[in-house]
């Protein structure tokens, strides 16, 4: 016979943990029915391959944002993850102890800095050195760069978990094959981890495509196609930003819109990194 | 060769005499019962190895450029924002008052602490009794638990601009409180729920099952061994989700524009505007007026998060330690 309080107690704890499918749930009918009549006015194809966002003239084609934010994000990643995943071999593999104690809670520090702090040092150190070099300061270039930037202690973190997951005895045969430490950790080591550093890549993607403050304050934000990669662009989270506060009516629909779209983006993201997370451990 | 040159630098650090010594004769009629490496190499045979096998040399030179990079970024963000910022950490910007001559960022502060505290008020508790749920009370198998923690793994990938959104439309249109203070306090909640019930989780599942069965051993029902037992030895681990969450709410922008607005005073209520610190950076640095204020807002950012940091740090050494 259980006690009241036992029986009360198991409530309340399963009341907690149900908060969590209660706070998706709500999020995904907020979007959803906040956003879909406005795809529905608009037309769904016209709104997502539309390449004009002038709202004063009732066109809402968000191309021009989406294809932003992949630009923006695949420049991060070609920036953010030779260097990350190098990072997290040396960190792994190369650096002596005592080093590590440093380096180590100096890219947890990378990872805690707010985005505001990143985009100001964008803002005022990187736009302007682009600005001289190649003549585009707010532009696709910059923005790749901070964001690959970033990303770094996403990528390092997750790469480095997945090279030490891997087996000793992998390093151990390359090395008795003749092997050089290097060759050993690359050819052996590097392609086993492989999965779980593709884990951090995709974790990296999304935290690439969801940032919003760093970008908006050194990608230009003007809406029209990208051009090039030394002209500004703006991306989806951007759009919503700039624009939320003063719209209204259809307009604000569709920067609702604009945010159901990303979410679509990031669920496909986060299940893939589900699914490869789940077959790197089953390895 | 190479892989036998690479095998001696390994062992290098762990033997205990020095590769000269085997020379010394005295060693070498010791050496019956002591063990010998055998494989050291000198710096010397080292860079013969490296030269013999350019491949390996280039990839070393890559991946201890690639750290280097990454170190030097971190050092020369902090080095810059220090170096513009601190001559303007002057008493003026830490006025109680705002206003727009001396843009302060007090009240910034004040309302980053409320928010924080009022935040950790709400998470901590249904992060704490969802995690107790999972660990001490789900069964094993149960597809409500592989549903939550898909659920939360969801919520830890969404980026801030939707959540803003989210609280946006559900508590300033829907619940018609224009922008406050409190529905960017749940916002912020939502957001670190997923972060306080998964350290949570790893803490109570470190605590190893014997002080469970010890505690049901001398009668104690299930809600006592969770509350006395179970809970204080995970202690070190959920302060140290809870200052994950801590950091998150400090460096929030996107989320909190468009649920806590923008206003730059401390609210009479918590139905008020109001910005945190992060905002107020933002705001400084989007009106453009007021650069050196907002390098100095950076420095205070900063020298929060390096807080926020050592703290967790000292805490994860801690439980590391037992």
């Amino acid at each position: 016979m259980k006690k009241i309080e036992e029986i009360l107690a198991e409530g309340v704890f399963l009341l907690s943990a149900l908060m969590s499918i209660f706070a998706v749930a709500m999020i995904c009918f907020f979007l959803f029915v906040n956003g879909i009549p406005a795809m529905a006015k608009i037309g769904l194809f016209d709104f997502l391959t539309g390449t004009q966002w002038r709202p004063n003239n009732n066109m809402y084609g968000i191309l021009p944002m989406i294809l932003g934010s992949i630009y923006v994000t695949a420049g991060a990643i070609v920036v953010g993850v030779p260097i990350g995943v190098l990072t997290a071999v040396f960190l792994s593999r190369f650096c002596p102890k005592g080093l590590y104690r440093i380096i180590k809670p100096a890219i947890d520090l990378l990872a805690g800095i707010p985005s505001v702090v990143y985009g100001f040092f964008g803002l005022v150190v990187i736009v302007p050195v682009m600005e001289r070099l190649f003549g585009g300061g707010k532009s696709i270039a910059t923005a790749s760069l901070l964001l690959g930037i970033m990303i770094l202690p996403t990528i390092i973190g997750v790469a480095e978990s997945a090279i030490n997951a891997v087996p000793e005895s992998y390093y151990e045969g390359a090395l008795a094959l003749g092997a050089s430490h290097e060759r050993s950790v690359f050819f052996a080591l590097l392609p086993a981890a492989g999965s779980g550093i593709l884990a951090g890549v995709i974790l990296g993607v999304g935290r690439a495509i969801g940032e919003t403050m760093a970008v908006i304050m050194i990608a230009g934000n003007q809406p029209r196609m990208p051009k090039g990669l030394f002209e500004g662009v703006r991306t989806m989270t951007a759009n919503i930003v700039m624009e939320m506060g003063y719209a209204t009516d259809l307009h604000r629909e569709a920067l609702i819109a604009t945010g159901v779209v990303l979410f679509v983006f990031i669920l496909i993201i986060n299940l893939s990194f589900s699914a490869l997370k789940r077959r790197s451990a089953e390895i | 060769m190479s892989g036998y040159a690479a095998a001696g630098s390994m062992t290098a650090g762990k033997s205990a005499s020095g590769a000269d010594g085997r020379k010394r004769p005295e060693e070498k009629a010791a050496g019956k019962d002591r063990i010998q490496a055998i494989n050291r190499q000198t710096p010397a045979q080292k860079a013969r190895a490296y030269l013999r096998s350019p491949m390996s040399l280039f990839l070393l030179t890559l991946v201890f450029l690639s750290a280097l990079v990454t170190v030097s970024v971190l050092v020369f963000l902090i080095i810059y924002i220090l170096a513009k910022g601190v001559p303007y950490l002057t008493p003026d910007l830490f006025a109680w008052e705002y206003n727009s001559d001396n843009v302060s960022l007090m009240p910034a502060v004040v309302n980053t602490v409320s928010m924080t505290v009022l935040s950790l008020l709400i998470a901590v508790p249904l992060g704490i009794f969802a995690a107790v749920y999972l660990v001490e009370y789900a069964r094993r198998g149960n597809k409500l638990v592989a549903l939550v923690r898909i659920t939360s793994e969801t919520l830890t990938g969404i980026p801030s601009i939707v959540y803003g959104l989210f609280g946006f439309l559900l508590f300033a249109v829907t619940l018609g409180w224009g922008y406050s203070m409190l529905g960017g306090v749940l916002t912020l909640s939502i957001m670190i729920l997923p972060t306080i019930m998964r350290t949570t989780e790893e803490a109570l599942k470190s605590v190893p099952d014997s002080y469970r069965e010890g505690s049901f051993g001398l009668g104690a029902g299930r809600l006592r061994t969770v509350f006395t037992i179970v809970l204080p030895s995970a202690v070190p681990g959920i302060l140290a989700g809870i200052i994950l969450g801590v950091g998150r709410i400090v460096g929030e922008t996107a989320a909190l524009m468009y649920t806590a607005g923008t206003v730059a005073g401390i609210p009479g209520s918590v139905m008020g505007s109001a910005r945190t610190l992060s905002v107020h950076m933002y705001v400084l640095t989007s009106e453009g007026l007021h650069i050196n204020q907002a390098y100095a807002t950076a420095v205070v950012l900063l020298v929060i998060v390096a807080l926020i940091n050592g703290v967790s740090g000292f805490i994860a050494g801690k439980v590391a330690r037992g």
